[in-house]
């Protein structure tokens, strides 16, 4: 008996084994299916909607559903990719993601989603909320503006780092990253070389006194869009 | 001297910090090749303060944060067919656009009254009718009039500009290569 079975994407037979989510098949026959929320070393959380696609007729998040035998999956699709375009424009509008001075640009996948998918300017307007900044701890700092919620930190922190530093509270609109219930930073166990600071897509957890390491033209998505090491690219992605 | 058959460019910068004109003169010996092809109007390049006539294009470099960024925006697109937000400011609000997080009334007294370098014995925020009164936030074009084109950076850079000024004057639409499309 043989686990492994055909899906299509975009009218190209792949091979799939038993097991393998929508975006993991796709990946490893060379085809990119954007993501943000989504880690490979964590456990698929399908929050942030940008990996979907259509997958016999109905749309859903392909890093958290199984691919099945001969199922049908549309990914460059024009409909998929406005949703994708609006979704990409809303979590610009959600937060306060100033690129000119955020140390993450140029590496941020939020932002290079943006390119990937010809962003130039949001039709919604931005909400600017007021978030907090928490610099308490001495290597790590948190910015709450830059969040997208995407909940990486959340699960490197309880399923790898066996911590569980961080966690969502509130809901809705309300919804946000928080610490140890509410204590600041400082007042944890995280450690500069925990997961859960490693795996930020965006601004929102970094390393102190790093930033702006890479020069303009020296960083990650400066001159490949991202996905591009998925694709066969000579891109230096890595996700 | 005017040369009346030349397409006519105008630019401004509203709530921006001029870097994005910056840019614009970066096109090096280019710049020698665009006047050859267009003639500036309304302009801080050649300080020209009012429209000589219809334009071809404008550029607006920054967003609004008063009464009279409105007003100049405003008055551009009336004066140009086609209108281009250049840099993260007109295109997002950009760094003005971080006191929206803030009300206004808080952010003036922070800067006026309460800030801890503030000298200000008579504790008066300056509201002479010279000075164009703030809006309650910073707004980006787009949300003021119609924008036609947007060239992010921050600034873009100047083939970036260069790249979009002379498909629009040569009437074609503007198609960026990815290298050129960044949002810093």
């Amino acid at each position: 008996m043989t686990d492994s079975f055909t899906i299509n994407v975009d009218g190209r037979d792949i091979q799939a084994t038993k097991g393998q989510t929508i975006l993991e098949a796709a990946e490893a026959a060379g085809i990119y299916i954007p993501r943000l929320c989504h880690h490979p070393e964590l456990k698929p959380h399908g929050s942030c909607r940008i990996c979907t696609v259509i997958a016999n007729g109905r749309s859903c998040t392909s890093c958290t559903q199984p691919a099945e035998p001969d199922m049908e999956v549309q990914n460059n699709h024009p409909q998929v990719e406005m949703w994708r375009k609006q979704l990409i424009e809303m979590l610009f509008v959600e937060g306060n993601h100033f690129c000119p001075f955020c140390e993450k640009s140029g590496g941020c996948e939020l932002q290079a989603l943006g390119y990937r998918h010809g962003l130039t300017a949001t039709q919604h307007p931005h909400l600017f909320p007021r978030r907090e900044i928490d610099a308490t701890h001495p290597d790590i700092m948190v910015d709450h503006n830059r969040c997208v919620l995407c909940g990486r930190c959340v699960r490197a922190s309880r399923d790898v780092d066996g911590k569980r530093v961080f966690q969502f509270v509130e809901r809705g609109p309300e919804k946000r990253v928080a610490v140890n219930s509410d204590a600041k930073l400082s007042r944890t166990d995280v450690d500069l070389t925990d997961k859960a600071v490693g795996v930020c897509p965006v601004g929102a957890i970094l390393p102190k006194r790093q930033g702006y390491v890479a020069p303009v033209g020296a960083r990650e998505f400066d001159h490949t869009p991202i996905g591009t090491s998925v694709e066969g690219g000579n891109g230096s992605l890595e996700v | 001297m005017p040369h009346t058959s030349k397409p006519k460019v105008a630019t401004c910068s509203l709530a921006g910090c001029f870097g994005c004109h910056m840019s614009l003169l970066d096109i090096d010996a280019r710049i020698l090749q665009l006047a050859e092809i267009v003639e500036f109007d309304r302009s801080p390049i050649n300080d020209y303060k009012e429209f000589q006539g219809h334009c071809r294009v404008g550029l607006i470099e920054g967003g609004c944060c008063n009464e009279e960024n409105v007003h100049v925006l405003r008055d551009f697109r009336k004066h140009c067919d086609v209108l281009v937000s250049v840099g993260e400011c007109a295109i997002m609000g950009g760094i003005p656009a971080m006191r929206n997080t803030i009300d206004l009334k808080e952010c003036l007294d922070e800067a006026y009254l309460n800030g801890p370098s503030v000298y200000n014995p008579g504790g008066r925020v300056p509201d002479d009718p010279e000075i164009p009164l703030l809006l309650n936030k910073v707004y980006c074009a787009h949300e003021v009039v119609k924008i036609d084109y947007h060239l992010p950076g921050c600034p873009p850079s100047a083939d970036t500009i260069w790249e979009a000024l002379v498909a629009l004057l040569s009437d074609n639409p503007v198609s960026l290569p990815y290298e050129l499309v960044k949002y810093d």
